[in-house]
């Protein structure tokens, strides 16, 4: 790899560049966050520009991955959900109760558009806020969740 | 969890949040570590830690510190005096928010929060920043001079503790009884009801007279004459005749109800439909850009369809089911009690069968409309875009996605259908069942010469129609489930508030000047933050250029200004006056539109032009269009003015399109212009005919142009140049140009490759 990473004292990530040249502010873009997300990843700096190119993350020397994989976890925010404990309504706007693979959540789901399809069996749950939620493979819930979804579905 | 629930509904309560609501075990434990003046301020309750998962945390900011406590610090309070050179920055992206405590050499802690609790942290930064400086400076608290709204910016009248403008989300479902909301739509009928509801009586009630005749024509001339009596024709004609007289009655009596019940359930579907599109049209953008027209269309037009054949024939049939059925048994039980009771036992059996498969079906009708929206939707999407499917050759992929939605709509229909295709003849089988019983009990009684053979053949052509109507009225679960699933598609639309409202009190402009004000606006669409903090003051009369790449909320923030969207903070004002408590009509006639896509409606030229003020007379018609450039070539169409523009205006050039729409929009003399993108789609030549129309048409009025091409706006006052959704340069061409920044850069872009177009690709945010 042809870059230097590091962490300055503002909790920023810190790109040298082949060329010397240096970064500050820099962040890791997944290219699919859903589909593929370990495959192809940005650094992208402040001005939106790629300043580098991973194609997989496992290839980098592990003290960089580590500060990526750190940084990543701090900005990507699409809670798993992993069962759905109930909903106030099957009408919206309703009420969703959840466990997550980032613990338990309730959100407000306020229509049936916001229940996206990505494929046959991933949906993405966009609540009021616009957080996103995915359900990575509907055919792993359990039974409950599944008849739920399948009353918006 | 119920510490993330409690989290929600605090802050969702008070979300501005003060000391005096602190909760009870926070300000217990809060409270004996404060010093003798020291006061809270504000709080906000944490949701996330910093890895994003769903946690309790607490910053509390008071006038001499800030506090925090999350799960990472356990127990123990952090704390930060106030102090030169320290900031809480704060910033959110994709639906989570960061605070962030840095002073001059690093970044003292990060908190994380979603966006739900967002108001309060705006809050508390307000607070600590105004602290701050205080401690700092040494000078009081500098209370802002009017009471401002955290989250738009909106001034808040003293005794306002929560902005009105900003409390309007809902979230409450809609009630499940939805076909009785239909009522509203009934009402304005409900005279011609009452009469259709005593015809249905009526004639329900003469269906009833020929197997009550049946008793006296067995028992009194029939059996008679077995047993040797002679038959006596007086009693027979009265007999018949009746026979006669209670079927033509009922057939009269039949036709009125029908005719009148139909009629009604006619208009009623009418207004629904009316009602839904009206209401549909005073939607925002931004719930047309969520949907599928396909859909939208299938709710307006099949689904109201859907509910007026349910009022008309199934709503009506069951009515006089269920009257014949009470008449039927009142009739029975006076002839003989025993009987009748024995002939009623199976209703509760079926009744109950009926309530059983009621839930599978519902759901079972409501995921079949689904499917169907999506078979339209297929349909939808590839029809308009055939050219790009014929382009890269995609038909068979097309045709492909078409069966694939028809495949699983049948799958779904299938699996209703096994259910459905069980309920019927199981009805059946309870009715030969319950014929059977009243058979064998029947015999038992005459046996027993307790009725009469008559009696039993009344009994018996009573049931066999009794149960013949049961049959028919279990069909009515199934179609009450699809008109109560498209009512509840269409109440859908009639529910969904509009998220640019109108005002509860609007202010009226009388002339409106054009000073155009933009306060601090950010605008989110989903979890993206499009624009941030942007000020721009717009004199009246004076012409605006917007600049920056695609993608830099160029398009977004002309958007806000048109109030198609509502800032997601911050306010617009005209005039000094909020956008938003104007009513939306008569600010949006204020401004004239020019968009890069012209779009042109089936009808004439004359027509076309007068969009925005159809009572124009002819001659004003003809004003704007020489004002326009359009004139001449007008003149040119055979039938002049009154030529035909096929749909959306095909059978004109771009060119020719575009001057129509500012021919449009000079026609309303608005006070506000927008051009946005007026002139990208054409070639260079067109160009300048369409440039000297705008010229025409920028005269006097307060002009906003977005430009793909920095020559076309020589004639700008002032250019904003716009990036990532903030504004970082305003000036004039010159001054922009000494400056050799973000504007200058574009210019030379440009000057390099003079044919190409700044931006990489032509669709200014598409998305937004």
């Amino acid at each position: 790899m042809s870059f230097e990473l590091t962490r300055n004292a503002f909790g920023r990530l810190v790109l040298t560049d082949g060329e010397g040249i240096r970064h500050e502010g820099v962040l890791p873009v997944r290219a699919f966050p859903v589909t593929a997300p370990e495959a192809g990843i940005a650094v992208v700096n402040t001005e939106g520009h790629e300043v580098a190119w991973i194609d997989r993350l496992k290839d980098l020397p592990a003290e960089i991955a580590a500060l990526l994989k750190d940084e990543l976890a701090s900005r990507e925010f699409m809670p798993a959900i992993q069962r759905i404990k109930g909903v106030s309504s099957f009408a919206t706007p309703s009420t969703w109760d959840v466990v997550t693979d980032r613990g338990e959540a309730s959100f407000v789901l306020k229509g049936e558009e916001d229940l996206r399809r990505l494929g046959q069996t991933t949906l993405i749950v966009a609540d009021s806020h616009g957080i996103q939620y995915l359900i990575r493979d509907i055919t792993t819930l359990d039974k409950t969740g599944r008849r739920i979804l399948d009353r918006f579905l | 969890m119920p510490a993330h629930e409690s989290s929600m509904n605090n802050t969702a309560l008070s979300p501005t949040s003060n000391s005096p609501s602190l909760p009870d075990p926070l300000s217990r434990e809060l409270v004996p570590r404060l010093a003798g003046n020291e006061a809270i301020l504000s709080w906000l309750e944490l949701d996330l830690d910093t890895r994003l998962t769903f946690s309790q945390g607490w910053i509390v900011v008071t006038n001499r510190r800030l506090l925090a406590k999350t799960p990472e610090t356990g127990e123990t309070w952090q704390e930060w005096g106030y102090r030169p050179g320290l900031m809480l920055k704060h910033t959110d992206h994709a639906g989570v928010g960061t605070l962030e405590l840095v002073d001059a050499q690093q970044r003292l802690a990060n908190w994380r929060y979603t966006l739900a609790v967002n108001v309060a942290a705006l809050k508390l930064v307000d607070h600590f920043e105004q602290h701050l400086e205080s401690h700092v400076t040494g000078e009081p608290v500098k209370q802002a001079n009017e009471a401002i709204c955290p989250k738009c910016k909106a001034p808040l009248e003293p005794d306002q503790e929560e902005c009105p403008i900003c409390t309007q989300e809902i979230h409450t479902p809609p009630s499940t009884w939805t076909l009785f909301r239909l009522w509203r739509f009934a009402k304005p009928y409900k005279n011609q009801l009452l009469a259709g509801f005593l015809l249905t009586l009526a004639s329900t009630a003469a269906t009833l007279v020929p197997p009550y005749l049946t008793m006296p024509l067995m028992d009194k001339v029939l059996i008679p004459y077995q047993n040797g009596a002679p038959i006596d024709p007086k009693i027979v004609g009265l007999l018949l005749s009746g026979l006669l007289g209670s079927a033509l009655l009922a057939w009269g009596l039949g036709w009125a109800k029908t005719y009148i019940l139909a009629l009604v359930s006619e208009r009623i579907g009418a207004d629904l439909r009316t009602t839904t599109y009206e209401h549909l049209l005073r939607l925002s953008l931004e719930y047309f850009g969520g949907r599928r027209t396909g859909d939208l269309m299938a709710r307006i037009g099949s689904e109201t369809d859907r509910i007026c054949v349910f009022l008309s024939l199934h709503l009506l049939d069951f009515a006089t089911d269920v009257l014949m059925i009470v008449m039927t048994a009142a009739i029975l039980f006076s002839i003989n009690p025993w009987l009748a009771l024995v002939t009623l036992l199976p209703l509760p059996f079926i009744a109950w069968m009926i309530h059983v498969v009621r839930d599978k079906l519902r759901t079972g009708f409501e995921k079949i409309d689904r499917v169907w929206s999506e078979v339209t939707n297929v349909l939808a999407d590839t029809i308009p875009g055939i050219r790009v499917v014929k382009a890269f050759a995609q038909e068979r992929r097309e045709a492909e996605r078409f069966r694939n939605a028809n495949r699983h709509n049948l799958a779904v229909n299938d699996k209703l259908n096994k259910i459905w295709s069980l309920f019927s003849p199981t009805v059946s089988l309870l009715t030969e069942a319950g014929l059977l019983v009243v058979w064998a009990f029947g015999i038992w009684l005459v046996s027993k010469d307790q009725i009469t053979v008559g009696v039993l053949t009344a009994f018996l052509a009573y049931i066999s129609r009794f149960y013949a109507r049961l049959d028919s009225m279990s069909r009515i679960v199934s179609v009450t489930q699809k008109a109560a699933a498209g009512a509840k598609r269409i109440f859908d639309i009639l529910d969904h508030v509009s998220s640019v409202p109108e005002p509860t009190n609007p202010v009226h402009l009388g002339a409106v000047q054009g000073r155009i004000e933009v306060r601090d606006v950010g605008f989110r669409y989903g979890n993206r933050a499009i624009l941030r903090g942007v000020d721009l003051a717009i004199a009246p009369g004076e012409m605006v250029g917007l600049v920056g790449h695609s993608g830099s909320g160029k398009s977004t923030l002309v958007n806000l200004i048109c109030r198609f969207y509502d800032a997601t903070e911050g306010a617009v004002f005209i005039d000094g006056v909020d956008i938003r408590s104007l009513p939306v009509a008569e600010y949006r006639s204020n401004i004239g539109l020019v968009l890069q896509e012209p779009f042109l409606f089936f009808g004439t030229i004359a027509e076309n032009i007068a969009y925005g003020k159809p009572d124009a007379t002819r001659e004003e018609i003809i004003a704007a269009a020489r004002a326009a450039h359009a004139h001449e070539f007008i003149l040119r169409l055979p039938q002049g003015y009154d030529s035909l523009v096929g749909e959306r205006g095909q059978s004109l050039s771009g060119g020719e399109r575009q001057r129509i729409s500012i021919a449009r929009a000079l026609l309303i003399d608005p006070r506000i212009l927008i051009l946005d993108e007026a002139t990208s789609s054409v070639d260079s030549t067109t160009e300048k005919e369409i440039q000297k129309a705008l010229d025409n048409l920028v005269q006097g009025r307060t002009t906003i142009a977005i430009a793909h091409r920095l020559s076309t706006l020589r004639k700008a006052d002032r250019l904003v140049v716009l990036d990532r959704g903030q504004v970082v340069e305003v000036g004039s061409h010159d001054e922009l140009m000494a400056k050799e920044g973000a504007y200058y850069q574009l210019y030379q872009a440009q000057a390099r490759n003079v044919d190409t177009d700044i931006d990489d690709s032509d669709d200014e945010e598409g998305d937004a």
